[in-house]
């Protein structure tokens, strides 16, 4: 890796690369995810009736749905391959700080998360014919926005999940009511992009969305060591 | 760090705290007792409301209760992962379980007074989504506990939840208020908040004291269990 980065971010990097390459190399997960996001879309199709709402009123409540359903399905793969062979302490022991290791991780799954709505937003398109046209600029700034705050908690939360028993069933509990600000958030300014409103309506959901990135993710930063050190 | 070590509490210790704890517990019982007869035979009956409203006696002091358990299970939850001290877990463990049955009461009283005034059990207003989010936490911490089997473990990823609600709670709050500030909802027969007349202000004042009393109360007897728990071996041995 370049030598011209400071060390920490470097650190940071190489656990995030470990952990996309280990990725790439199998990737049942990545397919996992993307298969499930597309199904979860052909699910929410047939569960409305196409005479009675027209598909741009649903469109952002079924993207944000769908999208943090397999964000889920993503973030609870992100400490998996730590629990085999124990793998964590290995990792634990190598010269890297453990917030070092947080953001290594909250990286690796953003780069997860973020194929997964790259693959979801053009599919979303097709099936439910919504012509995002001049609002793809501001719903992929969104997006972003939105992913990075529940990813940092999702990230936080995936690392205690997988060492307790239902760890599947425990994430979305623990995690669900995290996602609520940034969803409602999140399908709130896309309804309001598809419609075309000026973008004063949407500065306070924007500035909101904001706050809650600087706040998760350096609170699970700082308390990221209290997970992992016994 | 199981606190076994030099503090070493006996069985009998421990009994003498649930002792403790019932005797508050009974203390409050017999204060929310007379709040019934307060809230009953003493305050006025709201004009427009009429008997309804006598149910505000009892859910905004467990709403109340619900809300310190809350912010204590978060502070002490933040202490715990600075000073390690065991016994900050055992008082967030009981202090959540409380709250889980403060938020209880809340929730199922609200919606009987709704019924009736706004006349629909539910609404997404801000604050009852908000009182709806703090149940969803205290459940998914107590689901947490009960998903680790070690000790230090439990505590200190249950800590973790706690802090992290504690700040999840101005976020809910604010984005659920922009929802519906620009979704306005269907106007709801809510009564403008007037400064409550001196009777029934009273009748609130002593219902708080009494269920302040009656979480003091719990949460020191749920504390005395859980180290009595703790002298007969515990469930697990860290």
């Amino acid at each position: 890796m370049s030598r011209l980065l400071p060390r920490p971010l470097r650190l940071v990097l190489a656990v995030a690369a470990k952990d996309l390459r280990l990725e790439l190399r199998s990737r049942t997960a990545l397919v996992s995810a993307l298969v499930f996001a597309a199904l979860v879309l052909v699910v929410f199709n047939f569960a409305r009736d196409p005479t009675a709402v027209s598909a741009t009123d649903l469109a952002p409540s079924v993207l944000w749905v769908t999208l943090a359903f397999a964000s889920m399905v993503a973030l609870n793969r992100a400490f998996h391959a730590e629990r085999e062979n124990a793998a964590l302490d290995g990792l634990l022991l190598a010269p890297v700080p453990r917030e070092g290791l947080y953001l290594g991780k909250l990286l690796a799954n953003l780069a997860f998360v973020g194929v997964v709505e790259a693959v979801t937003l053009p599919l979303f398109v097709l099936f439910f014919n919504v012509d995002l046209g001049p609002a793809l600029a501001g719903v992929v700034a969104v997006a972003v926005l939105a992913t990075v705050g529940f990813v940092a908690v999702g990230t936080l939360f995936s690392a205690m999940a997988v060492r307790t028993r239902f760890a599947e069933l425990m994430l979305p509990v623990l995690l669900l009511p995290f996602m609520v600000p940034p969803l409602i958030g999140a399908a709130q300014v896309t309804a309001r992009l598809l419609a075309g409103r000026p973008l004063s309506e949407l500065a306070g959901w924007l500035r909101l969305l904001a706050l809650y990135d600087v706040v998760f993710v350096t609170l699970s930063t700082l308390i990221f060591p209290a997970v992992v050190d016994e | 760090m199981t606190g076994t070590g030099s503090a070493v509490i006996t069985p009998e210790a421990a009994r003498a705290v649930i002792r403790r704890g019932l005797a508050i517990s009974a203390v409050a019982l017999l204060g929310v007792a007379a709040v019934y007869v307060l809230a009953l035979g003493f305050t006025p009956t709201e004009a427009r409301q009429g008997l309804a409203q006598k149910i505000f006696y009892l859910h905004v002091p467990a709403a109340w209760g619900a809300m310190l358990a809350f912010s204590l299970v978060g502070i002490v939850s933040a202490l715990y992962l600075w000073l390690h001290d065991p016994r900050l877990d055992l008082f967030a463990e009981s202090s959540a379980e409380v709250g889980l049955a403060f938020s209880a009461v809340m929730l199922t009283t609200g919606p009987i007074w709704a019924k009736p005034i706004w006349g629909t059990w539910w609404t997404w207003d801000a604050r009852l989504t908000l009182t709806l989010f703090l149940f969803f936490l205290f459940v998914g911490y107590r689901a947490l506990r009960a998903a680790v089997g070690d000790r230090a473990e439990r505590a200190r990823y249950s800590a973790v939840v706690g802090i992290m609600g504690l700040l999840l709670v101005p976020f809910v709050h604010v984005s659920v208020y922009l929802f519906r500030t620009l979704h306005p909802q269907p106007v709801v027969l809510k009564p403008s908040a007037p400064s409550l007349p001196w009777e029934m202000l009273r009748t609130l004042l002593v219902s708080t004291a009494a269920f302040t009393l009656l979480y003091v109360g719990f949460v020191t007897t749920r504390y005395g269990i859980g180290l009595l728990a703790e002298t007969k071996g515990g469930d697990d041995a860290a």
